[in-house]
C-alpha cells in the first residue's frame, strides 16, 4: 500500500526519455555553435581591418598577434612572465579568500562587532582597491609584495560579504533543530551555519577568481619587472601593439583558467544542489 | 491508584514578547496556559491561527523560555534544551548537504554514543519509517511525503520521551497528508512514545489523538479539553470514518467558533 505511495512520490529521474534525443543533438550542436562563432570572429578580425585600412599599429591581424607570440616566447621570456602572474594571482586569491571567508564567518558570529565594524567595512568595500598600487609601492618597494596587498584586498570584499550575508540569512529554524540536539555552538557552527553558507561561498569565490587576476595585473602594470602587466607596459613604450594585445589575451586565460577551477570545485562541493533541468 | 508523573506539564505559563514599538505594552502570547500530558499518550492541540501555539512548543523544547509559571518535563522543570525532546515542524528541515542516512544521525551527533550503538539505531528508525532504500539519497531527491519520514525518523532515534509535532502534514497535498498521517500513527504507536501534535486540522486532531486540547484567541489559554476515546489509534483513515468522530470534528468547529464564524 505504501509501495504505491512511494512509486507515485517518487522522484522522477533527471532526464525524461524525451530529452535523450534533444540531449545528444545538444551535446554536439552547442560546441559547434560556439566554435563556428570562433572561427568567424578570428577571420573578421584577420581581415577586416586591412580591408578598412585600419593600421597593424592599432589592430594587427590574428597572423601577426600568433608570429609576435612565437616571438615573447623565443625572446621576451614568456614562460617566465606568464608562470609569475599566474602563480601570485593564485596565491593572492587563495589568501584572500581566506582572509575573506575568515572574517565573513566571524563577523557573521558576533553581530555586536558586525554593526561596530560596518561602517568602515563599506568604506574600505566602495575605496578603489587598484589605487592602494602606488601607495603600496612607496611603503614596500618594488618587489611582490604590492601587487599581492592589492589582490588580497580585491579578492577579500566579495567574499566577506557573501559569507556574511549567509550567515544573516541562515534558517533560524535549523539553528534551532540543532540547539534543541543540545549542540554546542561550535557544534551549530561547523554542521549547520557553515554548510548552509557553501552556496554562497563558492560564488563569492567564483568573483574572486576574477577579480584576483585584475589586481595583479594592476600591481604589474605600476611598478614590477616580471609579469603580463609588465610586458603591457613593455609593450606600450616599445608601441608594439601586438605584444599588447597578446598579453591581454593571455591574462583572460588565466583568469579563465582560475574561474574554471573554482566551478569545477564548486561543482563537487555543491553535488547536493539539485541543477535545474535546462 | 497513584497519579503517574505526567511526561509533560505546564504550569500557569505565560509568555510575554517585547512590544515592537517604544512604549507599547508588551505582547502576550500565552497567558496562565496549563495542561499536561500523560506518558504514552498522544494529545493535539488545536487553535485559530496566532493563538500561541508554536510558543507552546518553543517552551517545551526548551529554545525559549515562559515569562511567567513552569514547564516539566517528567517532573524536571525545563531549563533548556533537553535531550529528551525531539520535535518536526511543518518544514522537514534535513539538512539538504547531507544523505538521509547522515540526516537521521544529525540528532545523535552531540550525544556520547558509541559508532555501532549510533549505526544501529540509524538501521532501525530508517527502517521503521521505511526509508532503508532511501538512505544515501539526498532530501531533494525524496517526495515531500519522504522527507517528512525523514525527519520522524531523525526525531526518533535520539529515542525522546516527548515528541513535538507542529503542524507536519500541512505541507503535503491531501493524498500524501492522509497516508503519512497513518504511517506516523503506526511509527508511534509502536514506538510507544508521548506526542503533542500541533495542528489546524480538526479531522486530523480527532483521527489521530487519545486527547484533544481545544486553545482560545490570543493571549491563548485551554478553553475545551476534549477526550477522544476512539479506538484504532494507529489508523486514522479508520478513525475518521466513525460516526463519533465527525461528531467530535462539529463539537470542535463549534468550540472555535468557526460554525458561525461569517468570514475568514
Ligand atoms: N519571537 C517573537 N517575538 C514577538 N512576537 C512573537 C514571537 N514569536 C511569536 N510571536 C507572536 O506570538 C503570537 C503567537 O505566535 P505562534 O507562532 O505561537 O502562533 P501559532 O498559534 O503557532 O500560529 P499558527 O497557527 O499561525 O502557526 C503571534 O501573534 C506572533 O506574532
Ligand atoms: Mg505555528
Amino acid at each position: 500500500m505504501s509501495g504505491a505511495v512511494e512509486s507515485a512520490a517518487a522522484p522522477k529521474p533527471s532526464r525524461a526519455f524525451g530529452g535523450a534525443r534533444r540531449d545528444w543533438a545538444g551535446s554536439l550542436m552547442l560546441p559547434a555553435a560556439t566554435l563556428s562563432v570562433a572561427v568567424v570572429v578570428l577571420l573578421a578580425w584577420q581581415f577586416l581591418p586591412p580591408a578598412f585600412g585600419v593600421p597593424k599599429y592599432v589592430i594587427p591581424t590574428v597572423t601577426d598577434l600568433v608570429a609576435e607570440m612565437g616571438r615573447m616566447w623565443a625572446d621576451e621570456d614568456l614562460a617566465q612572465h606568464v608562470v609569475s602572474t599566474a602563480v601570485w594571482s593564485v596565491v593572492g586569491f587563495v589568501l584572500g579568500g581566506l582572509f575573506g571567508a575568515v572574517f565573513g564567518y566571524l563577523l557573521g558570529l558576533s553581530p555586536l562587532w558586525e554593526k561596530v565594524l560596518s561602517p568602515y567595512l563599506l568604506g574600505l568595500q566602495i575605496a578603489p582597491k587598484v589605487a592602494f598600487a602606488p601607495l603600496f609601492i612607496m611603503w614596500f618597494g618594488y618587489n611582490a609584495m604590492p601587487k599581492l596587498l592589492v589582490t588580497v584586498l580585491i579578492v577579500f570584499f566579495p567574499i566577506l560579504v557573501n559569507v556574511l550575508q549567509s550567515m544573516r540569512v541562515a534558517d533560524r529554524d535549523l539553528v534551532n533543530l540543532a540547539r534543541a540536539y543540545s549542540m554546542s555552538r561550535a557544534q551549530v557552527f561547523w554542521k549547520v551555519l557553515f554548510p548552509s553558507s557553501m552556496p554562497s561561498l563558492m560564488a563569492g569565490l567564483r568573483i574572486g577568481a576574477t577579480l584576483a587576476v585584475i589586481g595583479i595585473t594592476v600591481g604589474e602594470v605600476v611598478g614590477s619587472q616580471v609579469g603580463l602587466g609588465y610586458l603591457i607596459v613593455y609593450g606600450q613604450g616599445a608601441a608594439n601593439t601586438a605584444m599588447v594585445f597578446n598579453a591581454i589575451i593571455l591574462l583572460t586565460v588565466i583568469g579563465i583558467a582560475m574561474y574554471w577551477a573554482v566551478a569545477a570545485i564548486e561543482a563537487r562541493v555543491l553535488h547536493y544542489i539539485p541543477r535545474a533541468v535546462a | 491508584m497513584a497519579r503517574t508523573v505526567p511526561a509533560l506539564e505546564m504550569q500557569a505559563v505565560t509568555r510575554r514578547f517585547p512590544a515592537r514599538e517604544r512604549g507599547a505594552l508588551p505582547f502576550t502570547a500565552i497567558e496562565r496556559l496549563s495542561f499536561h500530558v500523560a506518558p504514552g499518550e498522544f494529545v493535539a492541540l488545536v487553535g485559530p491561527s496566532g493563538c500561541g501555539k508554536s510558543t507552546v512548543l518553543n517552551l517545551v523544547s526548551g529554545l525559549d523560555r515562559p515569562s511567567e509559571g513552569q514547564v516539566f518535563l517528567s517532573g524536571e522543570e525545563v531549563t533548556g534544551p533537553s535531550s529528551h525532546v525531539g520535535f518536526m515542524l511543518q518544514k522537514d528541515l534535513l539538512l539538504p548537504w547531507r544523505s538521509i542516512r547522515r540526516n537521521v544521525e544529525f540528532g545523535l551527533e552531540a550525544r556520547g554514543l558509541s559508532a555501532a550503538e549510533r549505526a544501529a539505531r540509524i538501521e532501525r528508525e530508517l527502517r521503521r519509517c521505511r526509508l532503508t532504500d532511501y538512505a544515501e539519497r539526498y532530501p531533494h531527491q525524496l517526495s515531500g511525503g519522504q522527507r517528512q519520514r525523514a525527519a520522524l525518523a531523525r526525531t526518533l532515534a535520539i529515542e525522546p520521551s516527548l515528541v513535538l509535532l507542529d503542524e507536519p502534514f500541512s505541507a503535503l497535498d491531501a493524498q500524501t497528508k492522509i497516508l503519512l498521517q497513518r504511517s506516523f500513527a503506526q511509527t508511534i504507536s509502536a514506538s510507544g512514545v508521548t506526542t503533542l501534535l500541533i495542528t489546524h486540522d480538526l479531522n486530523e486532531a480527532v483521527a489521530m489523538a487519545d486527547r484533544i486540547l481545544v486553545m482560545s484567541e490570543r493571549p491563548g489559554r485551554i478553553v475545551e479539553e476534549i477526550a477522544v476515546g476512539l479506538p484504532d489509534r494507529d489508523n486514522p483513515i479508520a478513525r475518521q470514518s466513525m460516526p463519533r468522530a465527525q461528531e467530535l470534528v462539529r463539537h470542535l468547529l463549534h468550540a472555535l467558533h468557526l460554525d458561525e464564524a461569517v468570514d475568514a
